[in-house]
């Protein structure tokens, strides 16, 4: 009796990591046939597409990719500049933000955090065209502002930092600053900002890797090759002139990841820690 | 002495500026632009005559009655749905397993770190590494599965419509199963443990713990991933654009595919597109409001109760205390 009891647990708890390892799996095998594939000739991925070992043609394969319209080094340029204006503004002006509507009593505090509520969901491709237009209009499009400033209004953010700041914020730490004589702006700057530090790390990241993978904004706004976003860069990779060449698009698409893999090997603790708060905060 | 009062409330008006305008000017403007653009005849690159129609809705009737725009919305729901089912079902079987209180699932941290990677790997990226690895004749899935002995020829994963809008639904699933998961944890580490404790008192089995403790609790935590899953599902666009750009004939082309299509692909419909946007807009609202309500009547059916049990309480007491 004890014995089958024993018997069925072990296997159900054999299941559980079958099923773990697989998905697990399953989430790596893309990648590293990607990484491999990149290290492979064009002659060896059509003889067997699956090399699990890498081979030796990772400098032709680069030259390749190099040697047509793919440009790494400019992508990536574009984007870090996009993704770190967005972020400082988004993750300063939140914060901001936020602070208004817990630190001050005003009038309009109550409607004002009732709108933001409303806009929180309002998806941003809904109001593309009109968005497009003005951009055009104002000869913004092939500049990257408009892909940066933005974020400076993010709502799901300010009610994030806001709820973060009724957690933690001791108001009598501003009333004291006051005392010693510290304007309103200065004590946001100096005595709040770095309380919020923790809630500001999480937001960063997430608002750096939405904005370095952003697509639809900037394949509309950006039509010229030097001001190409990496996810824009990649996109090239999917046209004619890489057909044939599956080696170096193999390796375009590695470029394009790796940044992503080490920020995210590095930080996955509080990548993960920072999804399971932002479902809390509901 | 009169000591001065200061009131700081202007600072909360100020501190606000920055937030407002930016939404003024990036957010509001372009929405009511749209707006107008949806009732005009503002087509082709550099337009200037621009001109309300004089059948303002002209533009909504066209999109309505276009065969393409019917199969995008066709498509757009079929694939959100059809990665969705296996998204929450798999996402809530990791959940009772990675919170089960017997039994500790050894290397449950790096299995976390693992389903969820796909997450942060740019769309656009996956789009093209999976029409890669569905490649046809030669590609690793085709030779893998020749290899399982699964098929007996290569398949042509691109031009068949099912295995194109199935690939798609599967990197939805697959990218996003890992976030629900999470979410789906962090909700049940929220439940008062003491619930657990006292049903495990009473000899209920884990089965029976998950089924009538958890996923109760679990309800509105679900509702707000059906509901933030369907807003992102009605807006999918990098994988289907770059995956088979909206083909094999239409089968992958979702909603802001088709809106691409109308404003930027040659033709430059952004009249058309406008008007197609605020549908889509109108769609997710409608959506969203029926599931909300859905979530917010049941609060307040509980409120309700709870309320009704406070007054009899209070009666009770006050009963107590004339006698």
């Amino acid at each position: 009796m004890n014995n089958s009891i024993r018997t069925s647990r072990t296997i159900s708890k054999t299941i559980v990591y079958v099923v773990c390892i697989f998905l697990s799996l399953l989430s790596l095998f893309p990648f590293w046939m990607m990484f491999m594939n990149a290290t492979r000739s064009t002659f060896e991925i059509q003889q067997n597409s699956i090399g699990l070992l890498p081979s030796k043609f990772l400098l032709s394969n680069w030259k390749v990719l190099e040697g047509k319209s793919f440009n790494p080094m400019i992508g990536f340029m574009n984007s870090m500049i996009i993704s770190a204006g967005a972020t400082i503004g988004a993750v300063y002006f939140s914060s901001l933000t936020a602070y208004a509507l817990v630190a001050y009593t005003w009038k309009l505090r109550q409607p004002f955090f009732t709108f933001i509520m409303a806009v929180l969901m309002l998806p941003a491709q809904v109001y593309s065209i009109g968005f497009y237009q003005f951009m055009y209009q104002i000869h913004w499009t092939n500049n990257l502002l408009p892909l940066i400033l933005p974020s400076i209004a993010a709502p799901a953010m300010v009610f994030f930092m806001r709820q973060y700041l009724l957690a933690t914020l001791p108001l009598d730490i501003v009333d004291s600053a006051r005392i010693d004589g510290s304007k309103e702006f200065y004590t946001f700057n100096r005595i709040v900002l770095p309380i919020m530090k923790p809630a500001m790390a999480t937001q960063a990241i997430f608002t750096f890797v939405i904005k370095w993978n952003e697509f639809f904004l900037p394949l509309i706004l950006l039509t010229k090759k030097e001001r190409y976003t990496m996810p824009i860069m990649v996109s090239l990779l999917r046209g004619d002139i890489y057909k044939t060449e599956y080696g170096s698009v193999y390796l375009g698409l590695s470029l394009t990841v790796l940044p992503l893999f080490v920020v995210y090997f590095l930080l996955a603790k509080h990548i993960i820690a920072g999804v399971a708060l932002g479902a809390l905060k509901e | 002495m009169r000591r001065k009062t200061i009131s700081y409330a202007k600072y909360g008006y100020i501190f606000s500026i920055p937030f407002v305008l930016t939404f003024l000017i990036f957010s509001l403007y372009p929405l009511l632009y749209t707006v107008l653009i949806g009732f005009t005849n503002l087509r082709g690159l550099g337009f200037t005559d621009i001109k309300v129609l004089e059948q303002p809705f002209e533009n909504y009737k066209l999109i309505l009655n276009n065969p393409s725009f019917q199969k995008s919305l066709f498509n757009t729901l079929y694939i959100w749905v059809v990665g969705f089912i296996p998204q929450i079902s798999l996402a809530l079987l990791l959940t009772a397993w990675f919170t089960n209180r017997n039994f500790k699932v050894k290397g449950q941290g790096a299995f976390k770190v693992l389903i969820y990677m796909p997450n942060i790997i740019t769309a656009a990226t996956i789009a093209i590494l999976f029409h890669t690895l569905f490649g046809y004749p030669k590609g690793p899935i085709n030779d893998l599965f020749l290899k399982m002995g699964w098929i007996d020829s290569p398949l042509n994963f691109h031009i068949q419509t099912w295995t194109a809008r199935g690939v798609v639904s599967f990197i939805q699933f697959w990218t996003w199963y890992g976030n629900t998961m999470i979410v789906l944890i962090a909700g049940v580490l929220g439940i008062n443990p003491t619930l657990f404790e006292a049903a495990e008192i009473d000899g209920a089995s884990p089965r029976q713990i998950f089924f009538k403790i958890t996923l109760p609790r679990l309800k509105t935590i679900i509702l707000y991933t059906l509901v933030t899953s369907m807003v992102g599902g009605m807006q999918v666009f990098d994988i289907p654009k770059l995956f088979l750009l909206g083909g094999p004939d239409n089968a992958t082309l979702t909603l802001n595919v088709f809106i691409y299509n109308q404003a930027f692909s040659g033709t430059y419909l952004y009249n058309r597109a406008s008007a197609a946007s605020m549908i889509a807009f109108l769609i997710i609202v409608i959506l969203s409001a029926v599931m909300f309500r859905i979530l917010r009547d049941k609060d307040a059916v509980l409120r309700r109760k709870w309320e009704r049990e406070e007054r009899r309480r209070q009666r009770v007491e006050a009963r107590e205390v004339n006698a």
